[in-house]
């Protein structure tokens, strides 16, 4: 068992190892000087070099990115150039408003796509089931940027209850504020990602269905509420935990686009904005930690769902000669 | 006297009262399956018939009156009429006829897209499944490593700092999604090769490349022609996404996510302009699915049940 942790764990180095090779790659392949940020009219050619040299740029693209890793593993990711101001403090002080997103609309989403999926494969191919399917078809479907524009445009333009953008109104910092900025974010961002839940539990449901244990239950004259959510729902829940998993990619990249459109002040419109001024040190930096998000929710999917599937855990066990 | 009584061997065995033949044979084509298939749901027929409309109407875009780049200030912000059904834009410019211009960019990026996905993949997955050993090991886990990875950022990063346009959006594009078509095509063909029939033309002599492209290939094509369904609307979900976002298709030229960029100025006031872009992508990807699913169930009738 410590073995298959101690692997992923060595998983995860690498792909955050090769993401940040990506990365600095492109940005150091990309057209542009970075220095004629830095560099103006009336250097003295000496005062150039001393500015190439200080920004790492006299060397060669491998030594700068050994140099920029060094640095990063430390958890220093250097100096924006737009802002002249070390990268992590900024990028930490908008993390907790993204991460308040984030986690809202991920229990969200579970708390509506999970009992959604029971009923739609309880009640399979009936127009209960054709109704969620066609739901989940649509949330799959629909750009989750448009799907944010209509709700502004139903909710703000058309009935003026919702505020359209940012945190707080100006001047008023009370919770049911936030909260009234927050629904329509967040129900954009359940909506995309509660799709494959809601098909993956249906499917799962259905399969389960036809286990013997269900027939024992309903032959005992079990209620069928009874059934679903006492004795399929927790066989249901565990391939979930991998959804879970894969669902960070799409919450981090939804963050990043929702935000954009709702002009929420977390850490992705703040890159996005670093991207329009091409301040390579803000996203590298936005880059490892939305990738570290990401990976880490894949690494502890794998290591629960192998902790809550015994089967799951001796198949290790197995493999590994035990 | 004449007879026509023709003898032959059959003609002296005992008669026989004839058996029915228990087992019903199909003489079905893959075509034959999904037609029948695409008839029996409502659904997938609409699908179909959405999806020709529009890419007839896209095809036939240069027909319309107007040029879709050309400004025209003095008519902005039209409502819709019978000369202009969607109105016009910010600029004057007719906004059907951008929108069908759009639509070509996105549904060119993405079948383009697919496509290379599709030939990087099946060809990766073939060479792997076929060839196996430490080579399939290391190509495998250079596919994990593709699947790993969080594509929607480094596809931010990556158009962000490329010379945007439309070459450049397909190949980012299928760089970051032939893994998944190449783990399944490996699959399909690690289970194909061990076949008597391949083994056979094996020992008849038949080169790998010749078993690969000729009889594993055309056994694997159920699989990769749903998949390839299901690439398509993801490439033009993704598309329309880097498009929003500014990363897509160069002004003047529009996509159907580029419209909506502009359009999203102007949401307050004028929230028809993001309307019907959004309408046609999310309708567009919606058919692309609902064809994948079908196609699926009739291609793979093991794996739905």
């Amino acid at each position: 068992m410590l073995k298959y942790c101690l692997k992923k764990a060595g998983q995860v180095a690498i792909v955050m190892l090769l993401i940040s090779f990506f990365s600095f790659a492109i940005i150091d392949l990309a057209p542009g000087d970075i220095s004629s940020m830095y560099i103006t009219e009336d250097m003295t050619e000496e005062e150039k070099a001393i500015v190439i040299e200080k920004l790492g740029l006299d060397k060669s693209m491998p030594e700068q990115y050994l140099a920029w890793l060094g640095e990063a593993l430390k958890g220093n990711f250097g100096v924006s150039l737009s802002y002249k101001t070390p990268v992590m403090p900024m990028l930490t002080k908008r993390l907790p408003s993204t991460i308040l997103l984030m986690g809202t609309s991920l229990a969200v989403s579970l708390a509506l796509s999970i009992p959604l999926g029971l009923i739609a494969g309880y009640k399979k191919n009936t127009w209960i089931d054709n109704a969620i399917s066609g739901f989940a078809y649509f949330g799959m479907s629909i750009p989750s940027f448009y799907f944010g524009m209509l709700m502004i445009i139903l909710f703000t333009a058309t009935l003026h209850l919702l505020p359209s953008s940012g945190m707080h109104s100006v001047g008023v910092n009370t919770p049911i504020d936030t909260l009234m900025h927050m629904i329509m974010p967040v129900m954009t961002m359940a909506l995309s990602s509660m799709a494959s839940k809601v098909r993956y539990v249906r499917a799962n449901t259905i399969g389960q269905l036809s286990e013997e244990y269900v027939l024992a239950a309903k032959a005992k004259g079990t209620s069928p509420v009874k059934i679903l959510f006492k004795h399929v729902l927790k066989n249901t829940l565990l391939p979930i935990i991998t959804i879970v998993g894969m669902n960070m990619a799409s919450l981090v990249c939804g963050s990043f686009i929702i935000e954009s459109v709702f002009g929420w002040p977390g850490i992705g419109s703040f890159a996005m904005e670093a991207i329009g001024k091409r301040d390579y040190t803000i996203i590298m930096a936005y880059i490892m930690l939305s990738g570290f998000i990401l990976v880490m929710g894949n690494f502890v999917a794998d290591i629960l769902y192998s902790f809550a599937d015994p089967r799951i855990k001796r198949g290790i066990d197995v493999a590994n000669g035990k | 006297m004449e007879n026509n009584l023709v003898l032959n061997e059959k003609s002296f065995q005992r008669m026989e009262k004839k058996q029915k033949d228990l087992g019903v044979v199909y003489h079905r084509s893959i075509w034959k399956d999904v037609k029948k298939e695409i008839k029996s749901n409502p659904m997938a027929v609409f699908a179909c018939i959405f999806l020709a409309v529009i890419i007839i109407a896209c095809l036939l875009a240069p027909l319309s009156p107007y040029d879709p780049n050309k400004l025209d200030i003095a008519n902005k912000f039209l409502a819709p009429s019978l000369q202009h059904p969607f109105g016009t834009d910010e600029y004057g410019r007719d906004y059907f006829t951008r929108a069908l211009y759009g639509g070509r960019v996105s549904l060119l990026v993405g079948f383009s897209a697919m496509f290379v996905t599709i030939c990087i993949g099946t060809t990766i997955g073939i060479f792997s499944g076929y060839i196996g050993g430490k080579l399939d090991m290391l190509l495998m886990r250079f596919t994990d490593i593709f699947l790993a990875l969080p594509s929607m950022l480094l596809m931010v990063v990556l158009n962000s700092f490329l010379k945007p346009g439309m070459t450049t959006l397909i190949l980012v594009l299928s760089l970051f999604s032939w893994a998944s078509v190449a783990r399944i095509t490996r699959a399909e063909t690690m289970s194909l090769k061990e076949r008597d029939y391949v083994i056979a033309s094996k020992n008849l002599g038949a080169s790998s490349v010749l078993i690969a492209v000729k009889h594993i290939l055309p056994n694997i094509l159920g699989p990769v022609i749903v998949a390839a369904s299901l690439g398509v609307a993801s490439a033009i979900l993704t598309e329309s996404s880097l498009s929003f976002l500014g990363l897509g298709i160069s002004i003047p030229h529009a996509s159907w996510g580029s419209m909506l960029q502009g359009a999203q100025s102007y949401i307050l006031d004028k929230p028809m302009m993001a309307v019907y872009p959004g309408l046609l992508i999310l309708l567009t990807v919606l058919s692309f699915n609902i064809l994948g699913d079908v196609l699926r169930s009739a291609l793979e009738p093991k794996i739905v049940k």
